[in-house]
């Protein structure tokens, strides 16, 4: 285990340390100059190139990589161009909003989902289960900033009951959690009804029956718990759908996480500021699956860690 | 489980009671991006200009709501015969938000920073007229030999030209003066530390969530803020917030009207009363890049300007504009009023390209930034050049690449629009030099139709030497003049100025202007009010 897990840890350095180079390389084939940007259109060339030599962005590709993974060592992600604030100031500022966001998410899909597998597969064939199936459908395709507007006109404007987006209340966090969460749910309901169904089936389940339990603690007590494994090891995974997601649903509600932090500084070539959150989103996804697979032998004996 | 529902159902009615009406005095003002500093010798953007110069202030101001200039932090000043020397002398008693008197020094200091090429402010191109700014900005001095103190409450601008906008350059957010100790204790953060000597004072600032600024109980300026408090929520999308303006819990979105929303809410009569239009000092053009062939012909030129039908230009946008037959926004100085410009008339427009020996018209290609609405202003453009034989290929790309392609010479044409040009300061000189004068039409410039008119020059040399206030009539007429003659050589296809509308809740009240200010862009915090405090 404890091999295993040194193993996934080197792993996960040499991942990130990829990430990085990669999302640096791309930034410096990027077309926009950054030094311009901070320097206003009323600058000299002059000026544009005093700001670049500053930043060291007049270095080759190679230092100026090495100068940024020194400063990782360091634990220092740099300076805003823009902002001049600390990046890792302004990502510890946003996170929690976002972790928050994240929590709420996954409390929904595996509310809404769970309960619409189980349905769905306890009515198995009939009219309720092909229904749900539709809705399941609907909610994996269904693009995510139109949930969201869609959510808020009808629940935040027309009825009233949630604020109309924002942050700090538990009300602020139900209509993001439910637009992040809901294509969640529906994988979840898909998953859930076959692997309830696959469950049925099993020959513990028709003991349980023969020896005279009835159809609610059959379900409750034997075939849900091991229905519902098997998926909650997948919520780890789920982490890198949400970090792609956190940008539309935190522009769309207002919330004030990574995601908005992460739009904002793409629009302004703040250089830095991309680097800091590709690099703590890439974290979260990796630290995501590695937690997905430490949980995996826990909950089904077979799979061995090697 | 019942008292998790009981907890959440307490947390809802929180929420319903915080949505509720604001308290009097207050107003809240939303904004999508973020507000990335409040320094103002760094700060540059749509939410944070009028929000510096609300907590700063500068030599100079504007009367609310006008483009007429006023002393602020200085009480008087004199100007030398000859225009080069410029000696303000300060307000007495005008304390910074931690308790020092603001002098001299500070202003010294204050400009100084911003030339110093290590504070890296895109403002420090404005003191370029500043004896020693040459020196200071390249490194090789640590001062500006042009600014002396000359007593605790005096400062002299010895300028190395004479420079009608210098009163001006006193008036932009760049040159607000910053108390030296402060800057020094918090260094790069100043930007999320401001301390001014504005009529508000920065008390809560909630990274990507909201800033909280507070009246200035010591401010001098008699009666000056009407509100006690501005809370600015940023993050917020503008659909969103106009959806929190009509459920009364946002006083003034900051971003204005989303362009999807704007017929509806500009019908509905509930709101079209509370819309306040103002115009800007903005003009969206079409450059013609001389020094290609066939714009160095002025007959094509002015043919693509009779080509354009402007006015359906304008429907494309919903009306949020006005048709320009000139540089110069009207509300700019030096406008002229009577100037017919380039009808349209698509057949005189071929006669003329006949003449130029087109007449089976030509291919070229015209760039254009590509975010909404600008493509599709570009493509009505595009079917107006082919009614006359010109055929365009639309380059639409991203703004930085736009910018490159006219900076260095290789677009035939550019359509303006998200990038150029709006003045950073209300005088025609703005609109002239960086983008009509030689001085622009540099690699890397943003004259990118790259002419150049030496004659011209020498005018706009002339204009802004004319730094006695009783000559700004004279001055006027003699900018309204180059910019006619700039229209007779048609390196531009002037298309429309943009007009701006703000949406404001009914309990907002004083001028209308004030909403759609023409200098405390988008909104003049210090000036408006509430119809309900007391």
């Amino acid at each position: 285990m404890a091999a295993y897990l040194l193993r996934r840890l080197i792993q996960a350095a040499l991942i990130l340390l990829g990430v990085t180079f990669i999302t640096f390389v791309l930034l410096y084939i990027l077309p926009a100059d950054p030094a311009r940007q901070i320097a206003g259109r009323s600058a000299t060339v002059e000026t544009v190139e005093n700001i670049r030599q500053q930043l060291g962005l007049d270095q080759p590709l190679y230092i100026q990589y090495g100068r940024y993974l020194e400063g990782l060592l360091h634990l220092d992600l740099g300076r805003s161009y823009l902002q001049k604030t600390e990046v890792a100031t302004l990502i510890a500022a946003r996170l929690p909003a976002t972790l928050l966001l994240m929590v709420g998410a996954i409390v929904c899909e595996l509310a809404i989902g769970l309960s619409m597998g189980l349905f769905a597969a306890m009515r198995r064939g009939g009219r309720i289960d092909q229904s749900l199936m539709v809705v399941s459908f609907v909610a994996v395709s269904a693009p995510q900033f139109v949930v969201g507007i869609l959510l808020l006109y009808v629940f935040a404007v027309y009825l009233g009951w949630f604020p109309i987006g924002g942050y700090g209340t538990f009300s602020h966090l139900v209509l993001p959690s439910i637009t992040l969460g809901i294509l969640g749910a529906g994988w979840y309901s898909r998953m859930m009804r076959s692997s309830m169904i696959d469950v049925l089936r099993q020959d513990y389940i028709r003991t349980a029956r023969a020896k005279g339990l009835g159809p609610t603690t059959v379900m409750a007590v034997h075939a849900m718990p091991n229905a519902i494994l098997p998926i909650v090891a997948m919520i780890g995974i789920d982490i890198g759908y949400f970090m792609s997601g956190i940008v539309v649903v935190e522009s769309v509600f207002g919330w004030p996480g990574i995601g908005q932090l992460a739009w904002q500084a793409i629009q302004r070539v703040d250089i830095p500021i991309i680097m800091g959150v590709t690099l703590v989103s890439a974290c979260a996804i990796v630290i995501g699956n590695l937690v997905a697979d430490l949980i995996a032998p826990l909950i089904d004996p077979r799979i061995k860690l090697r | 489980m019942k008292r998790v529902l009981l907890a959440s159902a307490a947390a809802m009615a929180i929420a319903a009671a915080s949505s509720a009406a604001q308290a009097a005095g207050e107003i809240v003002i939303t904004y999508k991006d973020d507000v990335s500093t409040l320094d103002p010798a760094i700060g540059y953007d749509w939410q944070n200009w009028s929000m510096i110069k609300s907590l700063f202030d500068g030599l100079m101001d504007y009367k609310p709501g006008t483009t007429e200039l006023i002393p602020d932090l200085a009480e008087s000043y004199e100007i030398s015969p000859d225009g080069t020397t410029f000696t303000f002398k300060l307000r007495p008693g005008v304390k910074f938000a931690n308790g020092r008197e603001v002098t001299a020094e500070d202003v010294k200091y204050s400009i100084e920073r911003v030339v110093n090429p290590e504070t890296q402010s895109p403002g420090a191109g404005f003191f370029g007229s500043i004896a020693g700014y040459d020196e200071m900005s390249g490194g090789e001095a640590d001062s500006l030999s042009g600014i002396t103190v000359v007593d605790p409450m005096t400062v002299e601008f010895k300028l190395s030209r004479p420079d009608a906008t210098f009163l001006h350059v006193m008036a932009i957010n760049f040159g607000h003066v910053v108390p030296r100790e402060e800057v020094e204790k918090w260094g790069a953060d100043f930007g999320k530390h401001p301390v001014g000597s504005g009529a508000y004072n920065l008390t809560e600032w909630t990274l990507g969530q909201r800033l909280v600024f507070e009246k200035n109980q010591d401010y001098w300026r008699e009666g000056v803020p009407n509100l006690d408090k501005i809370t600015f929520e940023v993050g917020q999308e503008p659909t969103v917030a106009l959806l929190r303006l009509k459920n009364g819990e946002v006083d003034i979105p900051g971003d204005g009207i989303p362009p999807a929303q704007f017929l509806e809410v500009k019908d509905d009569p509930e709101y079209k009363d509370r819309i306040v239009e103002g115009g800007q000092l903005h003009t969206g053009y079409i450059t013609m890049n001389v020094n290609t062939k066939p714009f160095d012909d002025v007959r094509v030129r002015q043919a693509v300007n009779m080509a354009i039908n402007k006015d359906r230009v304008v429907r494309i946008i919903n009306g949020r504009a006005v048709p320009a037959n000139q540089p110069l926004p009207p509300t700019m100085p030096g406008y002229v009023d009577d100037y017919e410009g380039y009808a349209y008339d698509p057949d005189a427009a071929k006669a003329l390209l006949a003449d130029a020996g087109l007449a089976d018209g030509f291919e070229t290609e015209m760039y254009v930034m590509n975010t909404d609405p600008n493509p599709r202003i570009a493509q009505a453009i595009q079917q107006d050049l082919a009614a006359i034989g010109i055929k365009v290929d639309i380059k639409s790309l991203a703004q930085a690449n736009v910018i490159d392609a006219g900076g260095n010479g290789t677009a035939p044409m550019i359509w303006s629009g998200g990038m150029a040009w709006i003045a950073d300061f209300p005088d025609p000189s703005n609109f002239y030099g960086p983008i009509l004068g030689c001085d622009g039409a540099v690699q890397g410039g943003w004259n990118w139709s790259w002419y150049c008119n030496e004659e011209l020059d020498a005018m706009a040399q002339k204009a802004d030497a004319m730094t006695d206030p009783a000559m700004a009539a004279e001055r006027e007429t003699l900018w309204g003049e180059i910019f006619l003659k700039v229209m007779e050589d048609a390196p531009w296809a002037p298309v429309f100025n943009e007009q701006r509308f703000t949406i404001r809740s009914a309990r907002m009240g004083g001028d209308d202007a004030l909403y759609v200010d023409p200098v405390h862009i988008p909104v003049h915090y210090d000036a408006v009010t509430v119809t309900d405090a007391q």
